[in-house]
């Protein structure tokens, strides 16, 4: 079929490095010492733990559930007795702690019940939430939770379902084993896609330079019996970014500003399609994941690995050499090293490297921006680097989101062919942390603040309330004198008794009180007014005190009395 | 950087072949002084001494000064110029990457304004003066005498224009002492292979094409309509795209990137602006030549021309 192909701007073509890892075909790595399995493995709420130390679980039973729309179930790996809920260090540059489930297998291995379904027999709703217990998000490596992407917009007609198959990033492979040896459970789960979003097309973007991926997509396709488009695209990083796949597959260009559904068009990965496939139609959550380990290892390969396993015991399997000094998570681009090497696999691990000095010697020191806008050029968002690194490094955050610095999506590029090699994106996630704490404070501030102001209202409310009460009283009081006076006048006119009168007499010295407590209250108040004032003339040396009763001795005689004197009380 | 020192080679080669080897002198005094101010200004700043001597800025600054000075001009003038450029245009605003003028350009505007006198001493050509008078010029050994220089042909032009009653372009062209083929003899070479070296830097991806583009187009195109206007008053383009430090200037000076636009509409603008500045002072300015004051200007405006000129991102682009 011929297909038009679109151009992104900008993109870089750094050495693939794929060769290593795909001359073995994909292995089951065997059941680790022991999984630790984060609850929190998607975007969205973090799934709350729903088992307990001491409770022996099987494969794929819930251990965590979803908290909220947005957030995704997580399931037990293998079956063995939980030793832990606690929390460790997670696969994140940070290397912060998060909410563990930890599990001994216990080397059965023995699943749950799996209840395969007919999606076709059941409404959308109810598909989007069996894959949502299921666990399904994004592998590709954002995580987004894959049952939050499965609705078209209301205004929009959907047009393209976009499956992304690239895996553009150096290293990688595990998508392109994953396509050659599983290709129709991931046309299947695409179906499934497909008939939740009844796009008008469905393209699926491979990179050229996966020959055997797209023969092996093709063949399924045709042996599935649908009408897929499976479409090889230039090799160029990051051919793979689901935003410049969609440009390059459609012309269509997402903003961060808005969803890619307003537009017609929806992405996903091929690995996300796979899972999504088991756990309809074989009734499997997402206990694992394709791993490719590479870098500096004897024997580079895939591995079907159980979410949970440690990073190093994964590692070992592939014989890291001897001066491997540590582990990258993901490609050299976008990837990082992690903090520990013990940390889990996760649903975001797609790829580890083993790190070795020889493999990425460290990098040059940095040296100015010259401005010489090479990466400018290189970005696949048209975004302008160094203003952003300039305003990021000057702390300038505003200006840094003049020039949109969240429609980055950190994929490197602009680092990569830095002449003056300015880790660029280092800056711009500083950038974005710092701009979201600043939001959050403001938030903070601003509810306080509200918080402050309703006190403050309300405090006057309730003054004026009383005021106004008072004010009743007074002028009931005064009513009823005034009343009693002409009762009184009437009275006296009449010649009544002139008991009458002595009411009154008692409103008054109920009131005298009051006004005689309230001048008490003033004269304090004025008196402590006068403490507080400040005096700046304390401490001072005779001499000083000499010049300064000088000056006043001066000012009064040139100045009227009246201004010397004490200021008028305010009306308070 | 090195590259780009690389591209002016075949410029300095005929540049020493036709008006002698003094220009190689110019060209190590001004290296050794950029090196040495340079590494005297990192070291008051405690910034490490190899890793930016080694970039090779200073060295483009510095020939850059070498090539745009008269080649027979005191060894101190160059001396003095090359320090200013580097300690006082690039130090001083926070060295590299952050100057907002072309320190090379300043250096000439400082000089030209400070020395007129010897920097409008360019060698008369066929002047053939051994290695050794040459020399001897430059360190003042030898009086100066003013037999020894002659204007520069786009100088000769100009003040030959504004003395003569009847006298036309192409009366002056006539004259093959000083003019060749279409511009100055012996520099329409020279700026040739600046044209040359400048393509091999386009061709490599070290500059863009817009700048150089959009300066010849800029510089063209108002010489154009001049001549066109009237041929008896203006020169042709060809003669002042090849005279005076017009390809240098295109390809060499106004791509500096530091002092310069970085987007691409933002570049095209400065390079038109340069060119048609750099003609506006040469042939109505009080200066010989108006490459540096053009780009100097240019430089002045270029932060308000890359704001106005962001392109579009990603998504964007159908907004208005
Ligand atoms: S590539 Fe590097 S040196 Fe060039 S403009 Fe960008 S940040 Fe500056
Ligand atoms: S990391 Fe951001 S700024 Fe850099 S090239 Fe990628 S999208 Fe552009």
């Amino acid at each position: 079929m011929l297909f038009n192909l679109f151009k992104f701007n900008g993109g870089v073509k750094p050495p693939t490095n794929k060769a290593q890892s795909l001359t073995l075909p994909i292995a089951q790595a065997p059941l680790p010492s022991r999984l630790v399995v984060p609850l929190h493995q998607s975007i969205g709420g973090t799934p709350k733990p729903v088992v307990q130390a001491g409770e022996r679980v099987l494969k794929g039973q819930l251990i965590g559930e979803a908290d909220g729309w947005i957030s995704s179930a997580v399931h037990a790996p293998t079956s063995g007795m939980v030793v832990e809920v606690g929390m460790h260090m997670q696969p994140h540059p940070s290397g912060l702690d998060a909410l563990c489930v930890v599990i001994e297998p216990d080397g059965h291995d023995e699943w749950i019940a799996r209840e395969p379904l007919d999606y076709r027999t059941l409404p959308p709703e109810a598909v989007r939430e069996h894959l949502q217990r299921a666990g399904v998000v994004g592998l590709g490596g954002a995580v987004f939770p894959t049952h939050g992407k499965l609705t078209a917009s209301k205004t929009v007609p959907m047009q393209e379902l976009v499956i992304n198959g690239a895996e553009c990033e150096p290293f990688i492979t595990c998508d392109d084993l994953l396509m050659r040896e599983r290709a129709e459970d991931v046309v299947r789960g695409i179906g499934i896609f497909r008939d939740l979003l009844q796009p008008q097309k469905v393209l699926i973007g491979i990179e050229d330079n996966k020959p055997e991926a797209i023969a092996a997509m093709q063949a399924a396709v045709a042996a599935v019996g649908e009408d897929f488009a499976v479409i090889a695209v230039p090799t160029r990083y990051p051919a793979g970014g689901a935003k410049q796949l969609i440009r390059v597959l459609t012309s269509k260009e997402v903003p961060a500003s808005k969803r890619s559904t307003d537009l017609g068009v929806q992405c996903f990965n091929v690995a996300t399609a796979y899972t999504a496939w088991r756990a309809i139609a074989h009734g499997e959550p997402v206990i694992s994941r394709l791993v490719t380990v590479t870098g500096n290892v004897d024997t580079p390969r895939n591995y079907e690995v159980l979410i949970g396993t440690p990073m190093d015991e994964l590692l070992a399997l592939a014989g890291p050499q001897a001066d491997t000094d540590g582990i990258v998570m993901g490609g050299p681009m976008m990837g990082f090293l992690v903090p520990d090497t013990t940390v889990p696999v996760v649903k975001a691990t797609n790829c580890l490297i083993a790190h070795s000095p020889k493999l990425f010697p460290p990098k040059a020191p940095e040296m100015p921006c010259i401005r010489c806008g090479s990466c400018a050029q290189a970005c696949p968002h048209e975004l302008q680097p160094f203003e952003m690194y300039w305003h990021a490094r000057s702390k300038n955050f505003g200006k840094t989101q003049e020039f949109h610095i969240f429609d980055c999506i950190e994929c490197g590029c602009c680092s990569f062919v830095c002449p003056s090699r300015i880790p660029l994106v280092q800056y711009f996630r500083f950038a974005k942390s710092e701009i979201w704490a600043r939001e959050r404070e403001k938030k903070a501030a601003d509810t306080a603040k509200d918080r402050f102001e309703f006190k403050q209202f309300r405090e006057e409310r309730e003054k004026a309330e009383k005021a106004e009460k008072l004010a009743k009283a007074a002028a009931a009081q005064a009513a009823k004198k005034a009343a009693e006076a002409a009762a009184a006048a009437a009275a006296e006119a009449g010649g009544a008794d002139t008991g009458t009168s002595a009411p009154a007499s008692t409103v008054d010295s109920e009131i005298d009180p009051k006004k005689a407590a309230i001048a008490a209250a003033m004269a304090r108040a004025k008196a402590q007014r006068e403490a507080a004032q400040p005096k700046n003339t304390e401490a001072l040396t005779p001499e000083q005190q000499k010049e300064v009763a000088e000056i006043e001795a001066r000012r009064q005689a040139g100045q009227p009395a009246t201004a010397a004197s004490e200021p008028p009380a305010s009306g308070a | 950087m090195t590259q780009v020192c690389l591209a002016l080679l075949p410029g300095i080669a005929l540049y020493a072949w036709l008006l002698g080897p003094a220009i190689l002198i110019q060209l190590l005094l001004a290296s050794a002084s950029a090196l040495a101010a340079e590494a005297l200004m990192l070291k008051l700043m405690h910034k490490p001494l190899g890793l930016f001597l080694g970039d090779g800025s200073a060295l483009v600054t510095a020939w850059l000064i070498a090539l745009t000075f008269p080649p027979l001009a005191p060894w101190w003038l160059i001396v003095v110029g090359t320090a200013f450029a580097v300690i006082i245009a690039k130090h001083l605003y926070g060295g590299l990457g952050q100057n907002p003028f072309n320190p090379a350009m300043v250096a000439f505007a400082v000089c030209i304004v400070s020395f007129p006198a010897l920097m409008s001493q360019w060698p008369a050509l066929g002047l053939h003066l051994s290695f050794g008078e040459q020399l001897q010029v430059v360190f003042g050994l030898a009086p100066r005498i003013d037999a020894l220089s002659g204007a520069t042909p786009l100088d000769t032009l100009k003040t030959g224009l504004k003395l003569g009653e009847n006298v036309d372009v192409a009366q002056l062209l006539a004259n093959q002492e000083i003019y060749g083929q279409f511009a100055g003899r012996g520099w329409e070479l020279i700026t040739g292979a600046y044209l040359l070296g400048g393509l091999w830097l386009c061709w490599r991806g070290i500059i863009t094409w817009h700048v150089p583009t959009a300066f010849i187009v800029g510089l063209g195109s108002l010489a154009a309509a001049l001549w066109l206007y009237n041929p008896a008053q203006f020169a042709s383009p060809l003669f002042h795209l090849f005279s005076g430090g017009a390809m240098l200037g295109a390809f060499f000076i106004a791509t500096d990137p530091v002092s310069g636009c970085t987007t691409p509409r933002g570049k095209l603008i400065f390079g038109a602006g340069a060119g048609i500045l750099a003609y506006l002072i040469r042939v109505f300015g009080g200066y010989p030549d108006g490459i540096a004051f053009a780009v100097l200007l240019m430089n002045l405006c270029a932060p308000v021309i890359d704001l106005l000129t962001q392109p579009a991102i990603f998504g964007m682009k159908d907004k208005s």
